[in-house]
């Protein structure tokens, strides 16, 4: 097996899933309006407070895509599932992880355009200036949605043998994602609020630090859970 | 009446032994042993959920066994699934098409996924007659259309076994002469096909022998060229 066949299973899978994805719309849509309808319940809850808006706004953002994101990952299984694909799509010879990085780079693609959605909608609701560092906080946000992405696809494959998978799925990768999100939404606020007190750089790091782990993981281990 | 099966002394196309899985606490398949030669085509019959779909998929490397073993032209589905995966045509129950891609991407898909050349798609949508709708997106073809385009995957990736799990369903009369066609071309050289069915008539004349599961065992083993002379034959197997 060599590495050139690996990489055109990943491009095949990733160009499914955001075919089948960009021709359903469905899914796209509903999953942006969940993140913007969170933000502006967030907005309404915190009230006119410029500061506290302000200050809000990195735990708001970061909320918003974790539940839209849960929305994603559900559907991308959901795709496999129907007419019987994933039997099919475990027929393929190769290796297992091919077919994880495959459905990764297509949910990292779907949340990513999510995401800057959400933000544009974050910045003006919550009011908040970009601030000077704004390519680190571009890169913060790249990492945190990678973890949330890497874990997100392979909790979705875990739960998608479950009959209860809507509910199985936030069960079983909300706890994995604590450290992914505390780290994201910590530097992001601390860049938001001009990184003062340099602190940004040790969450950057743990962050850094999770994906890495995560995305190690992950692929090591999904060969295991999507075997029946 | 069947050609008979070749090769038979160059070892077996599909060697089971002992084969055994349990869903919770009921058990699917008792101890099943079935071999078929190279260039063979079998028959399963059996009661809903008598164990033959399980039987097949066992075969084809996506379930795992509680008990015993399986090889598919000496490799075992075990310790070797890739390769496994490699010299098999599995057709299930539902057609695992994406309902989003048009006819002609599905193939490509797996033409992809196989590491295979796309050229022969054409052909292949040409030859199950769905080369004329080969742009249009599968939700909305009928049952049978979606059965033949997963036939023509069969065609593109040309693997020597077959394993087939009611292969007739939803398919016209065309249809089932195709499968058929399918099937005596894929075994005609060192491969084999495990056939599972509800009934025998389409499959008449294509069969060298029909085994029958009962309690996630093998029961009964019925020789259709004896069948047509008198009586059919039937064998008791132990297993």
């Amino acid at each position: 097996m060599t590495w050139t066949e690996d990489w055109r299973r990943v491009r095949a899978v990733a160009w499914k899933d955001l075919t089948t994805e960009r021709r359903s719309k469905a899914g796209f849509n509903g999953v942006v309006a969940l993140g913007v309808t969170i933000l502006v319940l967030f907005g309404f809850a915190l009230g006119p407070d410029t500061r506290a808006l302000h200050d809000a706004a990195a735990g708001a953002l970061w909320l918003a895509v974790l539940f839209a994101g849960v929305l994603a990952f559900n559907r991308s299984y959901q795709v496999e599932l129907e007419s019987g694909a994933l039997d099919q799509l475990l027929l393929y010879p190769g290796a297992r992880w091919t077919i994880f990085t495959g459905k990764l780079l297509a949910n990292a693609t779907f949340v990513g355009l999510m995401l800057v959605i959400v933000v544009l909608v974050a910045l003006v609701l919550f009011q908040v200036q970009v601030p000077s560092t704004w390519p680190t906080l571009v890169a913060v946000l790249a990492l945190g949605a990678l973890g949330l992405v890497t874990l997100g696809t392979f909790y979705a494959a875990m739960a998608s043998r479950s009959r209860s998978r809507e509910v199985l799925l936030p069960l079983l990768l909300f706890p994995m994602l604590v450290p992914v999100l505390l780290a994201a939404m910590q530097a992001s606020k601390a860049l938001l609020g001009g990184d003062l007190m340099n602190e940004s750089g040790a969450w950057i790091s743990l962050l850094v630090a999770y994906d890495m782990i995560f995305f190690v993981a992950t692929h090591f281990a999904f060969s295991y859970i999507i075997e029946g | 009446m069947p050609l008979s099966p070749t090769n038979r002394s160059s070892g077996l196309a599909i060697d089971a032994q002992g084969l055994a899985r349990r869903f919770g606490e009921r058990w699917v398949l008792r101890g099943l042993s079935l071999q078929l030669a190279r260039g063979e085509v079998v028959g399963v019959l059996g009661r809903n959920g008598a164990g033959k779909s399980t039987l097949l998929r066992i075969v084809a490397t996506l379930l795992r066994p509680n008990v015993g073993s399986a090889t598919v032209l000496g490799h075992d589905v075990l310790r070797d699934p890739d390769a496994v995966r490699r010299i098999i045509g599995f057709l299930a129950h539902t057609p695992g098409l994406y309902d989003d891609l048009t006819a002609a991407e599905n193939l490509r898909f797996s033409t992809h996924m196989h590491g295979r050349s796309a050229a022969g798609i054409p052909a292949a949508l040409e030859r199950v007659g769905l080369l004329d709708v080969a742009n249009e997106r599968v939700r909305g073809f009928s049952a049978g259309m979606q059965r033949r385009l997963a036939l023509a995957r069969l065609f593109l990736n040309r693997s020597p076994v077959l394993l087939l799990d009611e292969p007739y369903s939803n398919l016209d009369v065309a249809g089932v002469a195709l499968m058929n066609e399918v099937i005596t071309e894929f075994t005609s050289g060192e491969g084999a096909a495990l056939v599972v069915l509800h009934e025998l008539a389409p499959a008449a004349g294509l069969l060298h022998r029909t085994v029958s599961i009962a309690d996630g065992r093998l029961a009964d083993e019925i020789t259709p060229g004896a069948e047509t002379q008198a009586a059919p034959v039937v064998t008791t197997v132990t297993s």
